[in-house]
Protein backbone atom coordinates (compact mmCIF):
# COMPACT_ATOMS: atom_id res chain seq x y z
CA UNK A 1 0.00 0.00 0.00
CA UNK A 2 1.35 3.35 -1.15
CA UNK A 3 0.75 6.99 -0.52
CA UNK A 4 0.67 9.92 -2.75
CA UNK A 5 1.90 12.89 -1.00
CA UNK A 6 1.88 16.33 -2.93
CA UNK A 7 5.22 18.33 -2.43
CA UNK A 8 4.90 21.91 -2.66
CA UNK A 9 7.84 24.39 -2.99
CA UNK A 10 8.02 27.77 -2.04
CA UNK A 11 9.86 30.80 -2.74
CA UNK A 12 13.55 30.34 -2.90
CA UNK A 13 13.00 27.06 -2.60
CA UNK A 14 10.99 26.83 -6.07
CA UNK A 15 14.01 28.45 -7.26
CA UNK A 16 16.18 25.44 -6.37
CA UNK A 17 14.26 22.75 -7.09
CA UNK A 18 13.06 24.07 -10.55
CA UNK A 19 9.28 23.73 -10.02
CA UNK A 20 6.66 24.30 -7.90
CA UNK A 21 5.56 21.04 -6.87
CA UNK A 22 6.20 17.43 -7.27
CA UNK A 23 4.26 13.75 -6.64
CA UNK A 24 5.82 11.13 -5.28
CA UNK A 25 4.65 8.34 -3.94
CA UNK A 26 6.17 6.55 -0.50
CA UNK A 27 5.17 3.63 1.74
CA UNK A 28 1.64 4.38 3.85
CA UNK A 29 3.55 4.24 7.51
CA UNK A 30 6.20 6.89 6.05
CA UNK A 31 7.09 9.64 7.68
CA UNK A 32 7.85 13.20 6.42
CA UNK A 33 11.43 12.71 6.10
CA UNK A 34 10.88 9.87 4.21
CA UNK A 35 9.03 12.08 1.53
CA UNK A 36 12.10 14.50 1.47
CA UNK A 37 14.40 11.39 0.56
CA UNK A 38 12.32 10.14 -2.20
CA UNK A 39 11.85 13.74 -3.45
CA UNK A 40 15.33 14.66 -3.55
CA UNK A 41 16.15 11.53 -6.04
CA UNK A 42 13.03 12.20 -8.03
CA UNK A 43 13.67 16.28 -8.19
CA UNK A 44 17.06 16.77 -9.56
CA UNK A 45 17.27 20.73 -7.79
CA UNK A 46 15.67 19.54 -4.31
CA UNK A 47 19.23 17.79 -3.42
CA UNK A 48 20.38 21.73 -3.08
CA UNK A 49 17.63 22.23 -0.04
CA UNK A 50 18.82 22.09 3.47
CA UNK A 51 18.89 18.84 4.79
CA UNK A 52 16.37 19.56 7.61
CA UNK A 53 13.66 22.04 6.25
CA UNK A 54 10.67 23.71 8.05
CA UNK A 55 7.84 21.39 6.61
CA UNK A 56 4.08 21.75 6.92
CA UNK A 57 1.51 18.87 6.13
CA UNK A 58 -1.91 20.11 5.12
CA UNK A 59 -1.35 23.60 6.53
CA UNK A 60 0.15 22.98 10.02
CA UNK A 61 3.95 23.02 10.59
CA UNK A 62 5.33 19.63 11.36
CA UNK A 63 8.38 17.72 12.41
CA UNK A 64 10.28 15.43 10.37
CA UNK A 65 8.85 11.93 12.48
CA UNK A 66 5.72 12.93 11.43
CA UNK A 67 3.44 10.26 9.49
CA UNK A 68 2.10 10.91 6.53
CA UNK A 69 -1.71 9.77 4.67
CA UNK A 70 -2.35 9.18 1.57
CA UNK A 71 -3.74 12.38 -0.45
CA UNK A 72 -1.33 14.48 1.67
CA UNK A 73 0.25 18.11 1.02
CA UNK A 74 3.37 18.69 2.52
CA UNK A 75 5.47 21.77 2.47
CA UNK A 76 8.82 22.88 2.53
CA UNK A 77 9.33 26.47 3.84
CA UNK A 78 12.19 28.48 3.70
CA UNK A 79 13.14 30.85 6.49
CA UNK A 80 9.89 32.53 7.15
CA UNK A 81 10.08 35.97 6.72
CA UNK A 82 6.01 37.44 6.97
CA UNK A 83 5.14 41.29 8.27
CA UNK B 1 -12.63 36.32 5.80
CA UNK B 2 -9.48 37.22 3.44
CA UNK B 3 -6.98 38.25 5.50
CA UNK B 4 -4.24 38.74 2.22
CA UNK B 5 -4.58 41.27 -0.60
CA UNK B 6 -3.00 42.24 -3.34
CA UNK B 7 -3.95 46.10 -3.00
CA UNK B 8 -2.64 48.85 -0.24
CA UNK B 9 -3.69 48.02 3.40
CA UNK B 10 -6.54 50.63 4.00
CA UNK B 11 -6.13 51.02 7.65
CA UNK B 12 -9.91 52.44 8.16
CA UNK B 13 -11.33 48.61 7.07
CA UNK B 14 -9.34 47.38 9.70
CA UNK B 15 -10.34 49.55 12.35
CA UNK B 16 -13.45 50.00 11.20
CA UNK B 17 -13.67 45.61 12.37
CA UNK B 18 -12.45 45.94 15.63
CA UNK B 19 -13.75 49.79 17.01
CA UNK B 20 -17.02 49.50 19.24
CA UNK B 21 -18.42 51.84 22.19
CA UNK B 22 -17.47 49.40 24.69
CA UNK B 23 -13.88 49.33 23.51
CA UNK B 24 -12.04 52.08 24.28
CA UNK B 25 -8.59 51.84 23.41
CA UNK B 26 -7.43 50.76 20.04
CA UNK B 27 -3.80 50.54 18.32
CA UNK B 28 -2.65 50.10 15.05
CA UNK B 29 0.62 48.52 13.87
CA UNK B 30 1.95 48.63 10.27
CA UNK B 31 4.64 47.33 9.09
CA UNK B 32 6.05 49.31 5.90
CA UNK B 33 8.94 48.80 3.10
CA UNK B 34 11.89 50.71 4.46
CA UNK B 35 15.05 51.48 2.33
CA UNK B 36 17.30 52.89 5.47
CA UNK B 37 21.09 53.64 4.92
CA UNK B 38 21.89 50.15 5.60
CA UNK B 39 19.66 48.86 2.45
CA UNK B 40 21.46 49.19 -0.58
CA UNK B 41 18.93 51.18 -2.20
CA UNK B 42 15.53 48.96 -2.14
CA UNK B 43 12.74 50.22 -4.70
CA UNK B 44 9.86 47.86 -2.90
CA UNK B 45 9.69 44.14 -1.77
CA UNK B 46 7.90 41.42 -3.77
CA UNK B 47 6.23 39.21 -1.33
CA UNK B 48 4.82 35.50 -1.36
CA UNK B 49 2.79 33.37 0.72
CA UNK B 50 1.84 29.93 0.85
CA UNK B 51 -1.87 31.36 0.50
CA UNK B 52 -4.04 28.18 2.20
CA UNK B 53 -1.54 27.95 4.87
CA UNK B 54 -1.26 31.50 5.79
CA UNK B 55 -4.99 32.04 5.48
CA UNK B 56 -5.16 29.34 8.23
CA UNK B 57 -2.17 30.58 10.50
CA UNK B 58 -3.81 34.29 10.66
CA UNK B 59 -7.29 32.55 11.75
CA UNK B 60 -5.14 30.33 14.22
CA UNK B 61 -3.22 33.29 15.52
CA UNK B 62 -6.89 35.76 15.84
CA UNK B 63 -8.13 33.00 17.71
CA UNK B 64 -5.20 32.52 20.04
CA UNK B 65 -5.99 36.64 20.63
CA UNK B 66 -9.39 35.78 21.22
CA UNK B 67 -8.92 33.31 23.65
CA UNK B 68 -5.90 35.10 25.90
CA UNK B 69 -8.16 38.99 25.46
CA UNK B 70 -11.44 37.71 25.23
CA UNK B 71 -12.49 41.71 25.09
CA UNK B 72 -10.12 42.34 22.53
CA UNK B 73 -10.59 42.30 18.62
CA UNK B 74 -7.65 42.01 16.20
CA UNK B 75 -8.25 42.32 12.94
CA UNK B 76 -5.24 41.97 9.81
CA UNK B 77 -4.30 42.17 6.64
CA UNK B 78 -0.96 41.03 5.16
CA UNK B 79 0.13 42.77 1.68
CA UNK B 80 1.34 40.49 -1.21
CA UNK B 81 3.02 41.05 -4.51
CA UNK B 82 5.09 44.25 -4.86
CA UNK B 83 5.03 46.58 -2.58
CA UNK B 84 6.84 50.03 -3.15
CA UNK B 85 8.66 51.22 0.03
CA UNK B 86 6.93 53.61 2.21
CA UNK B 87 4.23 51.35 1.50
CA UNK B 88 2.99 48.91 4.50
CA UNK B 89 3.16 45.10 3.92
CA UNK B 90 1.00 44.13 7.20
CA UNK B 91 -1.71 46.39 8.96
CA UNK B 92 -2.53 45.10 12.26
CA UNK B 93 -5.83 47.11 14.31
CA UNK B 94 -6.58 46.02 18.03
CA UNK B 95 -9.17 47.12 19.91
CA UNK B 96 -10.02 46.38 24.01
CA UNK B 97 -12.12 48.45 26.52
CA UNK B 98 -8.44 49.42 27.66
CA UNK B 99 -5.46 49.76 26.33
CA UNK B 100 -3.28 47.52 27.99
CA UNK B 101 -4.97 44.52 26.13
CA UNK B 102 -5.15 46.47 23.29
CA UNK B 103 -1.38 46.90 22.93
CA UNK B 104 -0.84 43.12 24.10
CA UNK B 105 -3.24 41.51 21.51
CA UNK B 106 -1.54 43.74 18.98
CA UNK B 107 1.81 42.78 19.54
CA UNK B 108 1.03 39.41 20.67
CA UNK B 109 -0.03 38.79 16.93
CA UNK B 110 2.76 40.12 14.93
CA UNK B 111 5.24 38.63 17.00
CA UNK B 112 3.07 35.53 16.20
CA UNK B 113 3.16 36.52 12.27
CA UNK B 114 7.05 37.00 12.26
CA UNK B 115 7.46 33.60 13.57
CA UNK B 116 4.49 31.13 11.87
CA UNK B 117 3.49 33.09 8.65
CA UNK B 118 4.48 31.39 5.36
CA UNK B 119 5.51 34.74 3.72
CA UNK B 120 8.39 35.49 2.26
CA UNK B 121 10.58 38.54 0.81
CA UNK B 122 12.09 39.43 -2.16
CA UNK B 123 14.22 42.53 -2.50
CA UNK B 124 14.03 44.91 -5.44
CA UNK B 125 16.76 47.26 -5.73
CA UNK B 126 16.98 50.27 -8.43
CA UNK B 127 19.83 48.22 -10.64
CA UNK B 128 17.22 45.79 -11.03
CA UNK B 129 18.37 43.13 -8.97
CA UNK B 130 16.53 40.94 -6.61
CA UNK B 131 17.67 39.19 -3.68
CA UNK B 132 16.03 36.84 -1.02
CA UNK B 133 15.69 38.19 2.29
CA UNK B 134 16.01 36.10 5.59
CA UNK B 135 14.13 36.40 9.08
CA UNK B 136 17.02 38.47 10.30
CA UNK B 137 16.76 40.99 7.39
CA UNK B 138 20.04 39.69 5.61
CA UNK B 139 20.27 38.57 2.37
CA UNK B 140 20.48 34.94 2.52
CA UNK B 141 23.72 32.53 2.04
CA UNK B 142 24.66 32.04 -1.13
CA UNK B 143 23.20 35.15 -2.89
CA UNK B 144 20.81 34.07 -5.07
CA UNK B 145 20.49 37.18 -7.40
CA UNK B 146 17.97 36.90 -9.62
CA UNK B 147 18.93 38.97 -12.83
Amino acid sequence: MMANVTVRFFARYAELAGCESAAVAVPASATVEDVLRRVREAVPGAQALPARPLTALNLRQVKLDARVQDGDELALLPPLSGG
Amino acid sequence: MTYLTGKPIAVDDILAEVQGPERGGTCVFLGTVRNGPDDGGVTGIEYSAYDAMAQAEIARMLAEARERWPEARVALRHRLGMVPVGEASIGIAAAAPHRDEAFAACRYVIEEVKKRLPVWKKEVRMDGTTTWVDPSGKPVAGGLRDR
